[in-house]
This record gives C-alpha cells, sequence and structure tokens, in this order.
C-alpha cells in the first residue's frame, strides 16, 4: 500500500497525508475543486455572490469544527467562541495593517499570528475555568466574549465601536480552502489520537477517566486551546475577507449562529460540522432572498427562525444530523487493515 | 515480603457520618483479599479513598512503600492502581475497542505534533495501540464486539470489558468493586475462574468487594469484615464467616436472637 522508498524530501502533500489515503484525495479533491471556482469567479463566469456564500461557509465550518472539539467531544458548553474569533480577527487586522506590505506573505504572517494569539487567549481561559463544568463553565465563558467585545470597544487603536477599517483584501475561495483542508486535517488526526479519545472519555465519564490516569485538567484545556487557535484562524480570514470589522459581529449572536450550526449537524461529528453549516448557511440565504421578496422588511424574520430551529432540534433529534456519527471517508481505516504492510 | 498495598488508620467522614473508621489493610504480592460487609458499610469508599476521588481525612495508604494518600485520582492510577465500579463507568458512546485504547493512553509517546502533521511516529503508534488493544479483547473474549458502541454489550460483557481496561493500565492492585452483583451462580461460577485465570496471568495483587459470599471463599486468602467504617472480624474466609460478630453484623439483633433460638 505504502510505498518503502521515499527519498523526496517531505512535501506540504506527504505532511497532510495521514493514516488513510483516501482522505488525501478527498482533500486534494476538495482543493482543485475550490481552485476552479475561485477561478471561475475571477474570471467573471461565476457570480460573485455565490463566490461570497462559499467562503462563509467555509470559514463558519473551521469554527464550527473547532467549537465541537470542547462542545461535542469534550462535552461542556462552552459559549466565547466568537470571542476567539475576535481576537483571531483584530490580529491579523493589525499585522496585515500596520506591518507588511499587502500580499501572499503578508497574509500568511497575519493568520499565523491570529491563529497563535487566540490559542494563548485560549489556553488562558482554560486556566481559568479548570474547576468549573456544566453550567459554571457556560457563564465563564459567555462572560470572557463579553469581556473581549467591550475591550476592544474601549480600544480606540483598534478603532473602538465603530470599527477597524482599511484591512487589505487577501483571502479569497481558495485560501478559505486551504485553511478548512488544514483545519480538518488536523483536528480528524487529533480525534483519532490519544488527545480525542481523552477527551471524548471525560465526556461519557470523567471520574473513569481520570482514574484510566488522565489529566483532565491538562486534556481539558488542550481542547479549549486547539479550538480556540483555529477560531482565531478563521476570524484572520474573516478580517482580511471583509476589510472592515466591527467589535459587535463577534458577540454572543455570532457564538449562538455557531451553536446553531454545530448542533443542527450533530456535536462529535467532523461530517456533522460541514452538514450544519451548509444547511444552515444556505437556508438563511434562502430565507433571506425569499422573505424581501415577498417585503423587504420581512427580512430579518429569518433571525427569528434561527433559534427556532435550534429549538426544533433539540426537541426532536437531540443527536442533529450526524450527532457522534462519521462519514466513511473521515473515518480511519478499519483496524483489520492496521497491520504493518511493508515488513 | 513487603506488602504492595499497604493501608493504615484510614478515616473518612461525610458530614456526620464516619463513613470509614481506622480502616488498615496490608496486602502481599499476588495475593487476593476480600473486603465483605453490610450495605453502607464503608466498602466502597474504601476504594474511593484508595483511588483519590476522596481524600481521606487521616490516615496512609502507601503503594510499595510510597505514600498516596492525598495523590490526585490519575497519579494515583498511573502509579499502579486500577479498579472496576460497583455501578459500571464505561465509555458507553466509544466503540469496545477505543475504551481499552483510552485505557493505554500512556503507551504512546508521540507528541502533539506528531499528531497535528499526522507523522509517521503517530501513525506507527497507533497502530501498535490498536493491535495491542485487540489482544486485550482477544483474552476477554470480546473481539467480535470491538467495533460496537460499550453501551449495546450485554451486563456480563460489560462488567468483562470494565476488568479489561483496568487491566490495560498495567496496574499492581486491581480493585474489583462487586464484580459478581447481579450474576446468577452459573455467571458466578464463571467469573470466579475467570478472575484466578486474570490473577494468574497477569500477577497482580486484586481486592476483592463482594457479597455473593462464593466469590469470597473460593478466590480470597484473606477477609475483612466491614460495619459502620468499622473492621469487626478479620482471618481466612472459613473462621471469619463463622465469627458471631459477623453474622450479628449482617442479620441484625433480633434476627440473631431467632437465629440462636432456632439453633437451640
Ligand atoms: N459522597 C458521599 N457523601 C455522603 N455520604 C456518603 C458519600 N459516599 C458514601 N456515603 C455514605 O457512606 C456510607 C458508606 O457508603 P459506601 O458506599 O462506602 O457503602 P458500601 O459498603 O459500599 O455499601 P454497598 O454494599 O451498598 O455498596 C453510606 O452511609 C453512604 O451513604
Ligand atoms: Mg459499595
Amino acid at each position: 500500500m505504502k510505498q518503502h522508498q521515499t527519498t523526496k524530501p517531505m512535501s506540504l502533500i506527504t505532511k497532510l497525508r495521514t493514516a488513510t489515503p483516501s482522505w488525501s484525495i478527498l482533500a486534494i479533491a476538495f482543493l482543485a475543486l475550490s481552485g476552479v471556482l475561485e477561478l471561475l469567479g475571477d474570471m467573471d463566469y461565476l457570480n460573485q455572490y455565490y463566490l461570497h456564500i462559499l467562503i462563509i461557509v467555509g470559514m463558519n465550518i473551521i469554527l464550527v469544527a473547532s467549537l465541537n472539539l470542547v462542545n461535542g467531544y469534550l462535552g461542556e458548553f462552552a459559549l466565547g467562541h466568537a470571542g476567539f474569533m475576535a481576537v483571531g480577527a483584530y490580529t491579523a487586522a493589525v499585522i496585515a495593517t500596520k506591518i507588511g506590505p499587502p500580499g501572499l506573505p503578508t497574509l500568511i504572517i497575519a493568520l499565523i499570528g491570529s491563529t497563535l494569539a487566540a490559542a494563548l487567549i485560549g489556553y488562558l481561559v482554560g486556566l481559568i475555568t479548570f474547576k468549573t463544568v456544566g453550567d459554571y463553565l457556560a457563564i465563564i465563558t459567555l462572560g470572557f466574549n463579553m469581556i473581549i467585545v467591550n475591550a476592544i470597544q474601549n480600544i480606540d487603536y483598534l478603532g473602538g465601536p465603530r470599527g477597524f477599517i482599511g484591512i487589505p483584501k487577501a483571502t479569497n475561495l481558495f485560501i478559505v480552502a486551504i485553511c478548512v483542508v488544514l483545519t480538518y486535517t488536523v483536528l480528524r488526526n487529533l480525534v483519532y489520537s490519544d488527545h480525542g479519545r481523552r477527551w471524548i472519555s471525560i465526556r461519557e465519564n470523567a471520574i473513569a477517566a481520570e482514574l484510566m490516569g488522565i489529566d483532565i485538567n491538562r486534556a481539558k484545556n488542550m481542547a479549549f486551546t486547539i479550538a480556540a487557535a483555529f477560531a482565531g484562524l478563521a476570524g484572520g480570514l474573516w478580517a482580511q475577507y471583509q476589510q472592515f470589522i466591527t467589535p459587535k459581529s463577534f458577540d454572543y449572536i455570532k457564538t449562538t449562529d455557531l451553536l446553531v450550526m454545530l448542533y443542527l449537524g450533530g456535536t462529535g461529528s467532523l461530517s456533522g460540522s460541514i452538514l450544519g453549516v451548509v444547511f444552515y448557511t444556505v437556508l438563511m440565504e434562502v430565507l433571506r432572498n425569499v422573505l424581501s421578496m415577498i417585503d423587504p422588511r420581512l427580512a430579518e424574520l429569518r433571525m427569528l427562525i434561527s433559534p427556532l430551529i435550534l429549538v426544533v432540534v433539540m426537541l426532536t433529534k437531540q443527536s442533529g444530523l450526524m450527532g457522534n456519527r462519521e462519514w466513511r471517508w473521515f473515518s480511519p481505516r478499519k483496524e483489520e487493515n492496521t497491520d504493518e504492510s511493508c515488513s | 515480603m513487603n506488602p504492595v498495598l499497604k493501608i493504615e488508620k484510614l478515616t473518612k467522614s461525610f458530614g456526620g457520618l464516619t463513613a470509614v473508621n481506622g480502616f488498615a489493610l496490608e496486602l502481599a504480592e499476588h495475593e487476593i483479599h476480600g473486603i465483605i460487609g453490610p450495605n453502607g458499610a464503608g466498602k466502597t469508599t474504601v476504594f474511593n479513598l484508595i483511588t483519590g476521588v476522596y481524600r481521606p481525612d487521616s490516615g496512609h495508604i502507601l503503594l510499595e512503600e510510597k505514600e498516596i494518600a492525598n495523590l490526585p485520582p490519575d497519579v494515583i492510577s498511573r502509579s499502579g492502581i486500577a479498579r472496576t465500579f460497583q455501578n459500571i463507568r464505561l465509555f458507553s458512546q466509544m466503540s469496545v475497542l477505543d475504551n481499552i485504547k483510552v485505557a493505554l493512553h500512556q503507551r504512546s509517546n508521540y507528541r502533539l505534533w506528531d499528531v497535528i502533521l499526522g507523522l509517521k511516529r503517530f501513525r506507527s503508534q497507533e497502530k501498535v495501540i490498536a493491535k495491542e488493544s485487540l489482544e486485550y479483547l482477544e483474552y476477554f473474549g470480546l473481539t467480535n464486539r470491538h467495533n460496537e458502541v460499550a453501551g449495546s454489550l450485554s451486563y456480563g460483557e460489560q462488567r468483562r470489558l470494565e476488568i479489561a481496561r483496568a487491566l490495560a493500565t498495567h496496574p499492581k492492585v486491581l480493585l474489583l468493586d462487586e464484580p459478581a452483583a447481579g450474576m446468577n451462580p452459573r455467571e458466578v461460577e464463571d467469573l470466579i475462574s475467570f478472575i484466578r485465570k486474570i490473577h494468574h496471568d497477569f500477577g497482580l495483587a486484586i481486592l476483592i468487594i463482594e457479597h455473593q459470599m462464593p466469590v469470597i471463599m473460593d478466590l480470597c486468602t484473606h477477609v475483612q469484615v466491614v460495619d459502620f467504617g468499622q473492621t469487626i472480624a478479620a482471618g481466612d474466609p472459613e473462621t471469619v464467616t463463622n465469627d458471631p460478630l459477623v453474622i450479628r453484623a449482617y442479620l441484625g439483633e433480633e434476627e440473631v436472637e431467632e437465629h440462636e433460638a432456632s439453633g437451640n
């Protein structure tokens, strides 16, 4: 199956390769498709509106999948994800405007910066919530989200409540697609590693997990940090796509949107996060168009429909579309074929 | 020979209730010890103290002469104590195989970067973990269920999986809390030979809490009877179960009088 004589230096593709070959094929196909769509968009064969929707979907997939680590795999109920996104977005905004000339190197530096900054904040929030679970953790993370938004509103350097303007546009569909593939490759590796199994075991039975020798605080904090890092990455993409960001766009309403998509798709499932995001985003856009066709004043009604969906999902199918299940492509190969093949 | 596990003057109160009072124990290497006593006597609490779920008010717990009282549960587990629970605590939404893999989590030494980048060290060690986990399942006769979620197993299988998971942490001492609860006499017989087998194959010291007397009589070399947190008798199973104090504790005052009356 695996060629023995790899003499080439490690390329990005080989690094992206995980236990199953079908994963890299999936990733390459996805990137190729996004590249083609991006080109079609650039040449005006594809309506910019559709390109825009796809970009939003991509960023939301990164956000929801990372939220899934904490709220799905670890089984906590954190309510501050948009706060980490804000940290990433503002970090990227500062780096992109104050440091480099517009271009790919600056984009990459800005994205790395936003990922690391959010990871650091995520780590600190994780430390604070060490001893808390359940309602308390929910409230602390919600509080954190509000604190971040308020803090930014009071920092003139970041534009305060009026927002941060003039961020160079560097994000496009292809860049977002690369980040989605990166996120999913990392998350999938994590979920099917000791780390992921520790998180799930804590969710399933914290006492038993601890008595298996698992350091619960460490495992929890790792989930927090990694989830925050990817939220930061999405924030960095967002800032360099919108070119203009306001603190308000990262408040608890954004967090709620992410939660709706997560629970709609089903927690504890990476494929579920994709389904939830696509379903919800498309539905919202369709509703917006249909409602404003009837009467422009009705367009905001969709804001009522979003929480309604959450309520209906929670009442009828708590596991969401995919809860704890996975598309076959997303699972690792079956255990039977894991024997050493080359020796 | 020095005991693997030595407990001295262990005490724990919940509010006004002293659940464990001056408990002591010496468990030698490769020995099977029993703890019996009426409901609410404090048996499970002793296990919770040993494994760090509760912190003792006072007393010492020595694992191979090293104090482990007041250490956090995960540290105690890593130093070599594993247990099962009176009310089974599996990771029910996880597959049977993953339940074992969780227990093997200390065996891998890949780092976060190896996982994030999907490097060879991660991939090859995952294979080793999978292989080793399957070996445990094979030994416990659960191979054909490895892909099912643990919660879907039958009661007996869940008990077995819980023991398998405990053993996969490579303990020096295994604590079994009522492993035969809810089993019929046939199943109890099977369990007894099974415990004997793992005791032999894994070379462990075992501490068993049990109400089903055949388990105690057949397996234990030493039994300790607890009532209201205090050890009221200790010795080999035969002697202990004939001790009037023990009969009294189990049957209650009035019934003992009846028992004695009818015996005359
Ligand atoms: N966390 C706790 N808080 C308060 N009281 C407790 C706690 N844990 C145990 N107890 C009390 O301590 C006493 C001993 O309980 P324990 O569970 O150790 O009994 P046991 O000997 O295992 O009984 P059983 O045979 O029914 O399992 C009981 O009165 C119980 O109510
Ligand atoms: Mg008990």
